[in-house]
């Protein structure tokens, strides 16, 4: 019970986290003229953040078991 | 070979195919043998959020602001990551309430208010039909656009084609006739559509194949990858702004910032994802896979947006074509013709998926929520009387879902020209999301009532219309755009683009402030300016404290009523054979064979049957149809009170009980683990006592026999009378030898023992031992060699102890020594920091299974009968209890016949 609580929790968290990789000012530091690898700053960061917050979550649900 | 024929056949024989999957499915349940009991099943029939709107409409937005579609996609990632606390909860109290859809679920929640109930269907079909608009419109634009192949025309205006010969009154009429076929075949009392969900799991992997198609296709085919279209597009002075598009904190940031919320809220509470994530939901641990597959789904269809977005604008001159095509477009002045066949027919997976589960779940909540109650109250109809309603029921919802999809186009005649296709769908998403405070309001904060409940969604529903539909209407002609520009009546601060003079945000943003600030304030203001009724009450406190134990509605029961009326009542929704079932399952679960015994109609049937009730018709519903059979007494808000207080009471009881029982339980444990080391202690102690005594007795007796002898017998001649005192001294010996051991051994065991520990040279030692044994050696003609290197390190440790270690080593060697040619070698040897001594004996040597109980105390190996027992057998116990003192170890390596050779090392001292 208590692990799974702490997962409820952990998510919760990751969530919170989402919120501010998301959103202003964060994403605002990435709002930049350059490029990676050819791809601009912003959509490479929005979709690597996205990847790894979903990397995240499955991590937090799969190791219980 | 496009030819429209193709299209057609291949639009049919797609629909066809789903069909079969949804009939397969549908069969395989009857059987028992579900396929969509499947994580990931699960997961994909969530992505039915993925609609038309995001198969075709993302892109066009992405061409007009670059990243400004993603918030809607990053929304749910962030929403379902607290499924985990709140979908569960959720997930809970509908199945022990049978909620069958988003209304039944708010308005069970307030009392089974069936008035709220109704206005939340109302809200949701006026929100959604907007958004049915827009399938229909990106499938029947898509077959206009894709007939004309070769050439690329966009479709005429609506208002151009007489209504019958518009392709999407077409798309609209076979779409209802498909969903009615899909959805309404049967009455299930659990609400439960397998079929349906396995049709949509396989239109999800069909809309994302295609659309990752198309976006490799003009990605890594038209262009060289990623970078090139980037690249092209910053080489290009209209988009090249587009690479950093947000600007602006008060304007695209809060744009951002509202999308998500918006989006985070339209997962849980459109009324298709409610739907499938709730209603259709098999088993609550799916939600584990389904929280980071479904957004891992929303990640792989975004990926290529934006390159093709990019990709449509340089491939086209501005305003030829409209970007919410380009996904469709592209493949078509390629020339790739089964491409663009492919990408209609993902684009078409993703509107009727979106369709079949948005009408059927509007269907079950027009004739659940809205038409049922309305139609048992009026007496008239005499519906009470009729024997089965299952006919009626299906009828309705037939006759729902066909009006839904007429709406629809309606409102795609009306308004569907004004708009690109995601700002239509993201006024849908604004409307449901009036939902979200009596919704989770009401699952976390019983305080909320039904009046809050109501007044909340009016006030939401009201500003939404005012700030969104209103503008619409109005842009499409059906109003006078003079309303947008000077406000109603000229009065500026009531203009409905800018309420109250806020200005600066987008037309979403601003109308979900408005509309928010309304909705909680209305609903909070609501809930604390009354008090709530006996009813309400009792349904916040089954809803907010599901996770505790819930379940026990029977409790708030009180009345009267007769099982057969029960029965019929059943009968009359579910048919004969669902009721039968229910009976015998209620039954079965308190072990009566029903029919032959009759149930009893007391509290928990009643409120049973309530519930299977509720399942096909809805709390509200079923709430009026048991009142109408049975007599119950109203139970007045103090005694709700009451029982909630004695239920909150006896779970806290039982929960510090469950707390005890716990603890109690592992202090038995420990109790019985004690005991048990207790009773070994007290055993070996008795063991060790009879030992002693037995040991004690021995010479005791033979001393008694030759005392007694010396005093009976005084004539006894002198060289007997010094033979028998000879004896008596050596058995005297022995006893104080025994004693002394025994007391050594106490001390030692006990940690009572002295040691006085000085840096001991082992050669010293082992010399010391060697000449004090020197007597006993010669009497007994044993030869022993002593191999020892020049110079060896000291060990730390007592002088006298090792002394008594290496002479009870020695006298073993001496006891045990072949009796004609004794020999004993004692060797010395020092490697890597331990000392080591070998003291070898040329006996009988040493079983195996007898080299552990060597060290036992008082055991001596050999057959005790006959051979006379050669020592105190406390010799080595003592020896290894000195050496373990020192962290050393002492063993023995031995085999029969080949002798023993005793062995121990020492740390050397540092």
């Amino acid at each position: 019970m208590g692990d799974f609580e702490k997962s409820g929790q952990r998510l919760i968290a990751l969530c919170l986290l989402g919120f501010l990789l998301f959103n202003y000012p964060v994403l605002a530091l990435f709002n930049l003229p350059q490029t990676v690898f050819g791809i601009p700053v912003l959509y490479a960061y929005i979709f690597c953040a996205w990847a790894l917050l979903i990397g995240a979550m499955a991590w937090v649900v799969e190791k219980r078991r | 070979m496009l030819q429209g024929g193709v299209i057609v056949v291949s639009s049919f024989a797609y629909l066809g195919l789903l069909f079969a999957i949804a009939y397969y499915a549908d069969k395989r349940a009857d059987a028992g043998r579900s396929v969509i009991a499947s994580p990931y099943i699960y997961s994909l029939s969530l992505a039915v959020y993925a609609t038309a709107w995001t198969f075709y409409g993302s892109v066009g937005r992405a061409a007009v602001d670059g990243v400004g579609f993603l918030p809607i996609y990053i929304g749910p990632t962030l929403m379902i990551a607290l499924w985990w606390v709140v979908m569960r909860k959720i997930l809970r109290i509908s199945k022990q309430n049978r909620i069958t859809s988003l209304a039944d679920f708010i308005a069970s929640r307030y009392g089974k208010s069936a008035l709220l109930g109704g206005m939340v269907t109302v809200i949701a079909v006026i929100g959604i039909v907007p958004y049915i608009s827009l399938q229909l419109k990106a499938v029947s634009n898509g077959f206009l656009i894709l007939m004309q192949y070769p050439e690329i025309v966009m479709p005429a205006k609506v208002g151009a084609v007489p209504v019958l010969q518009d392709t999407a009154l077409w798309v609209a009429l076979i779409l209802a006739l498909f969903t009615i076929a899909f959805g309404t075949r049967h009455l299930d009392a659990a609400e439960h559509h397998e079929g349906m969900v396995a049709a949509i799991a396989f239109e999800s992997l069909v809309k994302l194949l295609a659309f990752v198609a198309v976006g490799v296709y003009v990605t890594f085919v038209i262009y060289d990858g990623f970078g090139d279209v980037f690249a092209r597009a910053a080489a290009d002075r209209a988009l090249a702004p587009m690479l950093t598009p947000l600007e602006g904190v008060a304007g695209s940031y809060s744009n951002w910032i509202w999308l998500t919320i918006l989006s985070m809220l339209a997962i849980m509470f459109l009324p298709r994802q409610f739907q499938v994530s709730v209603i259709e939901n098999k088993d609550e641990s799916h939600l584990n896979k389904a929280i980071w597959l479904f957004p891992l789904y929303m990640l792989a269809i975004n990926v290529f947006v934006l390159p093709l977005a990019f990709g449509g604008r340089l491939h086209f001159p501005a305003g030829v074509v409209d970007a919410d095509t380009y996904v469709l477009t592209i493949p078509m002045a390629e020339k790739q013709e089964l491409l663009a066949l492919l990408v209609f027919i993902g684009g078409l997976s993703a509107a009727t998926g979106m369709v079949i589960v948005e009408t059927i779940a509007l269907s079950t909540m027009a004739c659940n929520d809205l038409l049922m109650p309305v139609l048992l109250r009026m007496k008239s109809l005499r519906l009470n009387e009729r024997l089965d309603l299952t006919g009626l029921l299906l009828g309705i919802r037939r006759g729902a879902i066909v009006l839904i999809l007429l709406l629809g186009y309606l409102y795609f005649r009306l308004a569907g020209e004004a708009y690109a296709l995601v700002s239509i769908g993201l006024i849908s998403f604004a409307a449901v999301a009036q939902f979200a405070p009596a919704a989770l309001g009401g699952i976390f904060w019983k305080g909320g009532t039904r009046r809050g409940a109501l007044a909340g969604l009016l006030a939401g529903f009201l500003v939404w219309s005012y700030t969104l539909l209103l503008p619409a209407l109005a842009r499409s002609g059906w109003l006078p755009v003079a309303l947008l520009e000077q406000g109603p009546w000229g009065i500026g601060l009531l203009r409905p683009l800018e309420l109250f003079g806020l200005k600066g945000l987008d037309q979403i943003t601003h109308a979900m402030i408005w509309s928010m600030v309304a909705n909680i304030g209305a609903y909070v203001a609501g809930s604390l300016s009354g008090s709530p009724s006996a009813e309400e009450t009792r349904q916040a406190s089954l809803f907010v404290d599901v996770l505790r134990g819930g379940g026990a509605g029977a409790r708030f029961w009180r009345g009267t009523a007769s099982a057969p009326q029960l029965y019929g009542v059943l009968a009359r929704f579910l048919g004969t054979e669902g009721a039968d079932e229910a009976f015998r399952s209620y039954a079965g679960a308190r072990g009566l064979r029903w029919p032959a015994e009759q149930v009893t109609a007391d509290a928990d049937f009643v409120h049973f049957a309530e519930t299977q009730l509720a399942g096909a018709i809805g709390a509200a519903s079923a709430r009026i149809m048991v009142a109408s059979v049975v007599k119950e007494e109203a139970l007045s808000l103090e005694e709700v009170r009451n029982i909630l207080d004695e239920a909150s009471q006896v779970v806290m009881y039982s929960h510090q009980l469950e707390q005890k029982s716990r603890e109690l339980e592992e202090a038995t444990t420990e109790l019985r683990a004690a005991n048990e080391r207790l009773k070994e202690l007290d055993r070996l102690k008795d063991d060790f006592l009879s030992t002693v005594t037995h040991e004690l007795r021995t010479p005791l007796t033979s001393i008694r026999a030759f005392t007694e002898i010396l005093h009976q017998e005084p004539e006894i001649d002198a060289a007997q009378r010094r033979k028998f005192l000879g004896i008596i001294t050596r058995e005297t010996e022995r006893l104080t030898r025994l004693i002394n051991q025994v007391l050594d051994l106490a001390k030692i065991e006990a940690g009572r023992a002295l040691w006085h520990e000085t840096r001991v040279d082992m050669q010293q030692v082992i010399s010391d031992a060697v000449t004090a044994m020197g007597q006993v050696f010669e009497e007994k003609g044993i030869r022993v060699d002593v191999r020892m290197p020049e110079r060896v390190s000291p060990v730390h440790a007592d002088l006298d102890r090792m002394i008594q270690v290496m002479l009870n080593l020695l006298s073993n060697a001496v006891k045990f020594c072949d009796p004609a040619a004794g020999r004993i070698e004692i060797a010395l040897s020092e490697s890597d920091g331990w000392l080591r001594v070998d003291v070898r004996d040329n006996g009988a040597g040493i079983s195996a299974q007898d080299q552990q109980a060597i060290f036992d105390k008082f055991r001596q190996v050999g057959d005790t009968l006959t051979d006379k027992p050669h020592g105190t057998g406390l010799g080595l116990p003592i020896s290894r209890h000195i050496i373990e003192h020192h962290a050393g170890r002492l063993w023995v390596e031995s085999e029969r016949g080949q002798g023993a050779t005793f062995s121990f090392d020492l740390p050397v001292a540092s």
